[in-house]
C-alpha cells in the first residue's frame, strides 16, 4: 500500500490534516506520518524528521509526500535526495493544496490505488472547484 | 602545529609581491567563524528585514544554524575543507527550520562537493564554488537572478570575481570586487519585486524593501572578505 507523508510548517497542522484525512480511509494498512515543525518544535521543517518519516511508511509500494509552501518543498526534496537512488524513485512530492491533496491521496491509497494513481488523485484535487 | 603543505609553501614563495593568492586552512577556519559570528550578530537587522516582506524569522533561523555550525565546525576542525563545510550544510538543513535551510545547506554542500582533495583555495577554486553554489541554489529554489533572491546579491559577486581573476588579479583585489558587487546587488533587491518565496504573496508591496536572503548572502560574502584582506 502507498504510504503518504505531510509535511507542514507546523506539525500541529500536518497531525490535523493526516486526522481529517484518515475519515476516508478505507484499510487499516495505511501507513501515514507528519513530519511538521523543527526540531525544536517551531514553525519551520527539517528534512532529516521528513526522511524518517518516509522510512517509516515506506512498505515498498511508494510514498506520496504532500507539502504546504516554501521549504517544506525544499525539505522534502533534501529528504528524498538523502535517501539515495533506490528509494528515491518511488518517493514523490505532490504538485498538490496539503488539506484536499491529503484527503484525495489517503481515499485513494487505501483502497489499493497504485503510486502514480495516488499522485495523480491528489494533484486532481487542485481542480476541485470551490465556486 | 599544523605545517604548511608543500603547495602551500609553494604558492608562499611564489608569491614575491605579497599579493594574496591563495586561502589557506587557517584563513579558512577563521572565515568559516567569521561569517557566522556576523550572521548572528546580524539576527535582528535579518529578522527585522523578513518582518518588511517575510514570515520575520530569517534572523532567528540563521543565527540557531549558525550557532550549531559553529559547534560542529570546531568539533571536525582538524579535518579537510570539505568534511568541514559538508558538516555545516547538515546542521543548516537540520535545524535552520526556514527556506534558508535548505538552501544555505544546498549551497555549502555543493562548496563542500567543489573542494575535495584541496589543501589551499586559489582564486580558480572560489570560481568553481561559486559556480556550483549558483546552480545548486536555482536548483533548490526554482529560482533565477532578479527574482528578489539571494541570488541576487551571489550571481554579481560570482561575476565580478571570475572577471578579475581571469584578468590576472590576485585573489585580495578579486574577493574586494566580487564583495563590491554583492553589496550592489544586495541593494538592487529593493528596487524589485519579489518572484520567489513567501514576499511573491506581496506583490508590489514587496517593492521598496531589500530582501533577507540577499543580505544574509551579502554578509557571508563580507566576511569571507575580510578574512582574505588580512591575508
Amino acid at each position: 500500500m502507498v504510504g503518504i507523508v505531510v509535511v507542514s510548517h507546523s506539525n500541529k497542522l500536518a497531525e490535523e490534516v493526516i486526522k481529517i484525512s484518515m475519515q476516508m480511509c478505507q484499510s487499516n494498512e495505511l501507513k501515514i506520518a507528519a513530519a511538521g515543525g523543527t526540531f525544536d518544535n517551531r514553525f519551520g521543517t527539517d528534512a532529516n524528521r521528513i526522511m524518517e518519516a518516509i522510512t517509516e511508511v515506506d512498505t515498498g509500494d511508494g510514498v506520496v509526500i504532500l507539502v504546504d509552501l516554501g521549504s517544506a518543498i525544499m525539505s522534502a526534496e533534501l529528504a528524498i535526495e538523502f535517501l539515495g537512488d533506490v528509494v528515491a524513485k518511488n518517493v514523490h512530492i505532490a504538485d498538490a493544496p496539503i488539506v484536499e491533496g491529503s484527503i484525495a491521496a489517503v481515499s485513494q491509497a487505501s483502497i489499493g490505488a497504485t503510486l502514480q494513481e495516488v499522485i495523480t488523485a491528489a494533484e486532481d484535487a487542485k481542480n476541485y472547484p470551490k465556486k | 602545529m599544523n605545517w604548511p603543505s608543500v603547495k602551500d609553501l609553494a604558492n608562499r614563495l611564489s608569491n614575491k609581491k605579497g599579493d594574496v593568492i591563495l586561502m589557506n586552512k587557517e584563513m579558512f577556519l577563521k572565515a568559516l567563524e567569521l561569517l557566522s559570528d556576523r550572521i548572528i550578530d546580524s539576527k535582528e537587522l535579518l529578522n527585522d528585514l523578513d518582518t518588511q516582506i517575510g514570515d520575520s524569522d530569517h534572523g532567528s533561523n540563521m543565527t540557531r544554524g549558525f550557532t550549531e555550525a559553529k559547534k560542529k565546525i570546531d568539533m571536525v576542525k582538524d579535518k579537510d575543507f570539505s568534511t568541514i563545510l559538508k558538516t555545516i550544510a547538515m546542521t543548516l538543513i537540520s535545524t535552520v527550520g526556514g527556506a534558508s535551510g535548505p538552501l544555505y545547506g544546498t549551497a555549502f554542500l555543493k562548496a563542500s562537493m567543489s573542494v575535495k582533495d584541496r589543501e589551499v583555495l586559489v582564486g580558480e577554486d572560489f570560481i568553481k564554488i561559486h559556480e556550483n553554489v549558483i546552480s545548486g541554489i536555482k536548483q533548490r529554489g526554482h529560482a533565477e537572478r532578479g527574482h528578489k533572491t539571494m541570488l541576487d546579491a551571489i550571481i554579481p559577486a560570482y561575476e565580478a570575481f571570475k572577471e578579475s581573476i581571469e584578468a590576472g588579479e590576485d585573489l585580495k583585489i578579486a574577493s574586494q570586487k566580487a564583495t563590491d558587487a554583492a553589496k550592489e546587488g544586495m541593494e538592487y533587491t529593493k528596487g524589485i519585486k519579489a518572484i520567489k518565496g513567501r514576499a511573491s504573496f506581496l506583490g508590489d508591496r514587496s517593492i521598496g524593501h531589500v530582501d533577507p536572503g540577499a543580505t544574509s548572502s551579502f554578509i557571508i560574502i563580507n566576511a569571507i572578505n575580510d578574512v582574505i584582506k588580512e591575508g
